[in-house]
């Protein structure tokens, strides 16, 4: 018996494959909710890209609502989601936060430098351990956090104006509710 | 005119490698020697037009032909030549034409050196080459023509993703799929021999030199990959566990275990079934690189453009050939397997021990790879893992790997003798042991640096022990055959290694500063001086270079380049400048001006101080050396043509028809 084990092997792996090749194709990343959605956002302590001997932690950012996207200079789907954001990020009303992930800190300076900067803050996280707290796998990634640190919204993949005018402003406007 | 001629070109292989394939597995089932015959012939031809469809794109880069999309999108005017050749295989269509260029310069060679393998056996071999050309050929044919026209033609065209412009990175892919790709020559050995029921030693030992080769390019790919990455990515590091380098390595654990499964079978007789199915594992596991990187199924650094429909071809591709192949395994391995009883102190369960740890490594690196999307799956979230999972456990299953590796070469196949282990042991440990106590003092109490010296000595020592054994027990001339000196140089290669990994990752030293030009700075001992920056233009690039004098006690060693470079784009790309040294690296990264509109003032830089960092790609580089020099052994050249075929005969009809696997 043992000897169809390998085959056996072999099929899980291709059935996980066929799942991945679906799953991308087919898979909106806000029909299933991130595990995370409306649970507190993963502590972090991470420095700032412009100096890091200042550390900024997620209880320093609590008290108002903000976006975190995850981007890299390595990233190409980030270069697409960037004019986007320059266009769109001072619109929303919140702050929006660059984490830059598993980027050299030279490479995103360069980025930022050539690309335009459209983020009020920038937080590096080079090792990319902080990431796998919040799950990050790829970039670009965004969260909405609230003023409590709850991540209430999620985005995989590049901000469209589409997705930002159908999902992420909805999104803003409700926290805005709640305070009330 | 001449793209469509490649086109041609390529359909034309395709249906030379049908020819190839189907072919002679109908002559070895029907004994019928005239289909058997097409198999050289068909191979020939198919790599004539794959060769001319690699050199008639070669040539649309040459001559600026922008109206092939695929030149427009990865070459200008401005790229030099050498830069345009390897555009070739700089992204996704291309590198699959070099992938089936190098899989027909494989099979060429199979062709013509297998003349004294038994007739039906190498008609089965080159039929299983053939059937993996097809798959590629197809590939490359439906869903990844790199001659599509582009019209109207553009004036000039896009550029060649700036972090492949380095040497590095041109050798890198074609060193890679050198050894991918030439783990199908094993992969066919077994196939053939589980089609035909039998696997003799002689074949297993013929296939030898080829798994040993194979392994030593992939090898000096992983290695050119990891050391382009140090000089060109600006961050110093060498390995970052990323899927695309995961999908390299994967392989290369595999066939390292196969390579010294082959061994053991060549020898003994034992193992067959292991063998065969680590023959399958390590070509499969190619194969499976090659998915991860094209079918866009896990996202990375340097995944190229993904395609959900290539994804799926592939997947349907490797679902036929590795999903066949396990079953023929399953069904027919029985038969094989069969060799001599070794007791449990003997050399093939050191190295069975060996081969167990590399594939568990394996395993556990593709669960690594595949974690995100195992999580996905099972609706865990997006969870990936990365260095703390694989920095854990690659060393945690690699040490008892470590600590049998001197005793392997004094066991005595069959059954070893306790007394020579205890002789051995004594010596290595105490060596490890002293050296582990001096270097103590030299490292300041550094744990990792402490026990990278011991893990040194304890496998350098043994491998020299080995060698005084040999120089002393044999008569000149019969002391180090190749296969013998390739062991002893690739074990010694791993002792290198380890001095570099643990010592350099103990000891480096890393500094951001700001300086003005005439600051000076100290790392690791030597003062780094900065004379100021300025511009200087490439052929296709202009840069800003600064200029950083090292001296140690007031001795100068070394004036260092670092550029930023911005090519047509706007991409930037650092180019650090390396003083290479036997015990240390100088590594100076050039940051960004502190302000921007006077770049003859005070930069920001990047300095490292990095002991024994160049031993981490030495230990590679004998590796590969001991791969190469193994294969050149004698002893692996077919010769005794006779012996062979007395030992196939006329084989009964195979039980499982040829075509069944062809399906």
């Amino acid at each position: 018996m043992s000897r169809y084990l390998p085959l056996f092997g072999f099929a899980l792996l291709l059935a996980l494959f066929g799942f991945g090749i679906w799953w991308n194709t087919q898979h909106d990343p806000n029909e299933v909710p991130s595990p995370l959605i409306n649970k507190p956002a993963p502590a972090f302590d991470l420095p700032t890209l412009d100096d890091p001997a200042h550390l900024v932690s997620k209880a320093s950012l609590l008290g108002k609502p903000y976006l975190l996207n995850v981007f890299a200079s390595w990233c190409i789907a980030c270069g697409e989601e960037h004019p986007v954001l320059m266009a769109e990020g001072r619109s929303l009303g919140i702050p929006v936060i660059g984490y830059n992930y598993k980027d050299q800190p030279q490479d995103a300076k360069d980025w930022l430098r050539t690309h335009g900067n459209p983020y009020d803050l920038v937080i590096a996280d080079f090792p990319g351990r902080t990431a796998i707290n919040f799950g990050v796998y790829g970039a670009p990634e965004s969260f909405l956090i609230d003023a409590h640190g709850v991540i209430r919204y999620k985005h995989i993949g590049p901000f469209t104006p589409k997705i930002i005018s159908q999902e992420l402003k909805p999104a803003i406007a409700a926290l805005a509710q709640e305070t009330r | 005119m001449t793209p469509e001629l490649g086109q041609l070109a390529l359909i034309l292989a395709l249906l030379l490698a049908l020819a190839q394939s189907v072919l002679p597995l109908i002559g070895a089932w029907r004994n019928n020697h005239a289909l058997m015959a097409v198999a050289r012939p068909a191979a020939a031809g198919q790599a004539v037009f794959v060769a001319l469809a690699f050199g008639l794109l070669a040539w649309a880069f040459m001559t600026f032909d922008f109206s092939v999309q695929y030149v427009a999108d990865n070459s200008n005017l401005a790229l030099p030549w050498y830069y345009r050749f390897a555009a070739v295989w700089g992204a996704h269509e291309g590198s699959l034409l070099l992938w089936v260029l190098i899989l027909n310069v494989w099979t060429l060679a199979l062709a013509m050196f297998s003349q004294n393998l038994p007739e039906v056996f190498a008609s089965r071999v080159l039929a299983v080459m053939g059937l993996i050309a097809v798959g590629f050929l197809a590939f490359t044919i439906f869903t990844s023509d790199p001659f599509g026209r582009l019209l109207p033609m553009p004036a000039d065209g896009a550029d060649l993703n700036p972090i492949l412009q380095d040497p590095g990175m041109t050798t890198h892919p074609p060193m890679l799929y050198m050894g991918y790709v030439g783990f199908s020559v094993a992969f066919s050995f077994a196939i053939a021999g589980l089609l035909g029921g039998e696997l003799a030693q002689a074949w297993v030992r013929w296939a030898r030199p080829w798994t040993n080769v194979a392994w030593g390019f992939l090898t000096l790919g992983i290695v050119a990959g990891s050391w382009w990455a140090y000089g060109e990515l600006g961050w110093g590091g060498w390995w970052f566990w990323d899927p695309v380098e995961n999908a390299s390595f994967m392989p290369w654990l595999a066939g390292l275990a196969l390579i010294h499964a082959q061994a053991i079978t060549e020898k003994r007789g034992s193992l067959r079934a292991w063998t065969i199915l680590l023959s399958i594992v390590a070509f499969s596991l190619s194969l499976l690189g090659t998915f991860l990187v094209r079918s866009g199924v896990l996202t990375s650094i340097h995944a190229f453009a993904s395609d959900p429909r290539r994804g799926l071809y592939i997947l349907i591709f490797l679902g036929i050939v590795i999903g066949a192949s396990l079953l023929l395994y399953a069904l027919r391995a029985p038969k094989i397997a069969h060799g001599k009883p070794f007791n449990v102190l003997s050399r093939e369960t050191a190295m069975l021990i060996g081969n167990l740890m590399f594939v568990v490594a394996a395993a556990m690196v593709l669960l690594g790879t595949l974690f995100p999307l195992i999580a996905d799956a099972l609706h865990l979230g997006r969870i990936s893992v990365g260095q703390p999972y694989f920095g854990l456990l690659f060393p945690l299953l690699m040490t008892p790997v470590i600590l049998l590796m001197p005793f392997g070469p004094f066991l005595r196949w069959g059954h070893g003798e306790p007394a020579v282990l205890k002789a051995v042991l004594l010596r290595i440990g105490s060596a490890a042991v002293v050296c582990a106590i001096v270097a103590a003092f030299f490292v300041h109490g550094q744990v990792k640096a402490i026990l990278g010296t011991a893990a040194a000595v304890w496998v350098g020592f043994g491998v020299a022990l080995y060698a005084y054994k040999r120089w002393r027990e044999f008569p000149r001339g019969r002391r180090y055959p190749a296969e013998m000196a390739g062991m002893l140089l690739a074990h010694f290669g791993v002792a290198v290694f380890l001095v570099g990994v643990l010592l350099s990752e103990a000891l480096s030293v890393t500094t951001d500063v700001r300086m003005a030009p005439g600051d000076a700075h100290e790392v690791g001992g030597y003062s780094f001086r900065f004379d100021g920056a300025q511009q200087t233009t490439g052929p296709n690039w202009h840069a800003e270079q600064g200029t950083v004098t090292v001296t140690r006690n007031g001795r100068q060693i070394a004036v260092m380049h670092p550029q930023k470079r911005t090519y047509p784009r706007g991409q930037v790309q650092t180019e650090s400048a390396v003083k290479a040294g036997l015990t240390r690296d100088l590594y100076v990264a050039l940051g960004e001006p502190m302000d921007a509109n006077n770049v003859r003032g005070a930069w920001s830089l990047r300095l490292y101080y990095k002991p024994f960092i160049r031993w981490i790609w030495g230990g590679g580089v004998l590796m590969m050396l001991g791969g190469f020099t193994c294969a050149l052994d004698k002893r692996f050249r077919l010769k005794r043509q006779a012996a062979v075929v007395a030992t196939t005969g006329n084989e009964p009809a195979p039980a499982l028809r040829p075509q069944e696997n062809t399906a």
